[in-house]
């Protein structure tokens, strides 16, 4: 009897490593969308763990869109606005490249997951404010070239 | 205050109660209006309330003829002079969203003209709010009419029924947006009183920063629920009028000499 318990729990604690073998080895194999030369690149994390970013960041949006459009809520920690200005990444010209393009943030995720957004039909992809804002939107961002010339 | 003080050529004591007197009413002035800049002038974290109403007052005497200030202010400020036309030969295609028109009316009688601008008036009672089919077009609680894009389907409903033709319908895609100001095909849009600037605590809009540069001061904004407010004591001290008063929407753009 007594054996037959160390057995079941030898089991239990073999199909538990195993578990975390796998997890170990999916959690390599996650492709990760940050993009290189992005202020996000530099930071440690998101404004929510990363997990629950990648399932929640929709509804995060979706909530401070209706809060930011009807209740002037301009708290910035699920703005669009927000996601832009950390995300984006600059070429070799130091202009932000569009988020929204297939090989950049939200564009690459979104492309490999056959999600279609006309958000930046509107929006802007870029951090596109009224000149002296989007230098200083460049600035914070370490880049110190000519803003976009889309806008202002 | 004795004769001998106010005969005496020069009274460095009372020189120097005058300058520390101008000293203090000028710091009284100036610390009320920084300290309101230093705090309010951050994003906003709680929902607007109906404490305030946003309206504008437009004194038409002042409003000069031939001057556009205003409009080319909220163009840039707003991204419409973003807009590019679609085509050089169609009258249609070159339509552009506007926020603000210049108005110029005769009185055929007497041949007076007066010069106003018109936007949004954001009424009380907004008609368009009551025929819009999906609720995109909205009052927020203090007081601006405004569209939520996320919701507009571009019927057009609040454009027929706005006795002010104050709304502009986006015809043609678009590129190269401004971020605070999204726009897109197939939305109806019209002023919203800088509503960025407000959710953000600044104290005028781009039309009111224009006129008042011209050196015309014919706008002046605030808030109509404050009777303190300049707006509020302006409104007590000149007769003014809402245009198609006879439709008692109550507007809370307000226009004097007309
Ligand atoms: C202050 C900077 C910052 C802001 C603002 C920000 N992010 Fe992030 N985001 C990051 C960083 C840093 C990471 C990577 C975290 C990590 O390494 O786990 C990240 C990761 C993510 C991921 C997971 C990416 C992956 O490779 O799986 C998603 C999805 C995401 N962000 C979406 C958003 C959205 C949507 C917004 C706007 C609501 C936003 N982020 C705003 C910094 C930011
Ligand atoms: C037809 C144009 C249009 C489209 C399409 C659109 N938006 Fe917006 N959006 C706007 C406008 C206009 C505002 C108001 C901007 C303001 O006042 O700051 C806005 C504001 C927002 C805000 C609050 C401001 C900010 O930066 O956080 C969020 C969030 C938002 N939209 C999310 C979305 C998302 C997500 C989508 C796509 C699913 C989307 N929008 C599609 C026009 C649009
Ligand atoms: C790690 C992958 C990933 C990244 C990075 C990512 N998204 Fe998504 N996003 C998704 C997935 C997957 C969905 C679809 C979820 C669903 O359909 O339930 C989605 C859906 C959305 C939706 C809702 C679309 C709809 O039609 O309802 C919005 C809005 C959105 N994403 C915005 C963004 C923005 C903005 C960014 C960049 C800042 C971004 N996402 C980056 C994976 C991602």
């Amino acid at each position: 009897m007594a054996k037959a318990v160390v057995r079941i729990g030898l089991v239990a604690l073999g199909l538990v490593w195993g578990a975390f073998a796998a997890q170990a080895a999916q959690a390599d194999e996650v492709k990760r969308y940050v993009v290189e030369g992005s202020q996000a690149a530099e930071r440690s994390a998101c404004v929510e763990p990363t997990e629950r970013m990648r399932r929640m960041h929709m509804e995060f949006i979706q909530h401070q869109r209706i809060a930011t459009v009807h209740e002037g809520i301009r708290d910035t920690q699920y703005s669009l606005t927000g996601c832009v200005d950390c995300h984006i990444s600059y070429d070799a010209n130091r202009n932000p490249r569009p988020i929204n393009q297939p090989d950049q943030f939200c564009g690459a995720c979104h492309r490999y997951a056959a999600v279609d957004l006309n958000c930046f039909d509107c929006h802007a992809s870029v951090p596109n404010r009224p000149a002296a804002d989007a230098e200083a939107a460049h600035r914070a961002a370490g880049v110190t070239g000519a803003p976009h010339g889309g806008g202002h | 205050m004795n004769e001998d003080k106010t005969t005496t050529p020069v009274d460095s004591g009372r020189r120097g109660f005058l300058g520390t007197a101008a000293g203090v009413s000028a710091a009284a002035l100036v610390a009320p209006g920084v300290f309101l800049h230093s705090v309010a002038a951050a994003p906003r974290t709680e929902a607007v309330t109906d404490a305030v109403r946003w309206g504008l007052l437009i004194d038409t005497a002042k409003c000069a003829d031939g001057c556009s200030a205003c409009v080319s202010a909220c163009e840039r400020e707003n991204g419409l002079d973003l807009q590019e036309p679609h085509s050089a030969t169609s009258k249609w295609e070159q339509q552009q969203a506007a926020w603000i028109r210049k108005v110029k009316l005769q009185d055929n009688q007497t041949g007076r003209i007066t010069n106003l601008p018109m936007m949004c008036q954001h009424c009380e009672d907004p008609p368009c709010v009551d025929v819009c089919p999906t609720g995109a077009s909205f009052k927020r609680a203090d007081g601006i009419v405004m569209v939520d894009r996320h919701l507009c389907i571009g019927c057009r409903y609040c454009m027929m029924a706005c006795p002010y033709k104050a709304r502009s319908f986006i015809h043609q895609p678009l590129t190269g947006q401004l971020t605070a100001v999204p726009r897109g095909k197939g939305c109806v849009e019209s002023c919203n009183l800088c509503v960025h600037r407000r959710d953000n605590g600044e104290d005028s809009t781009a039309c009111v920063d224009a006129c008042a540069a011209e050196g015309h001061g014919a706008i002046l904004f605030g808030d109509l629920k404050d009777p303190n407010s300049a707006i509020s004591q302006r409104l007590r001290e000149i007769p003014s009028r809402q245009i198609r008063e006879d439709l008692v929407l109550n507007t809370g753009v307000r226009y004097a000499g007309v």
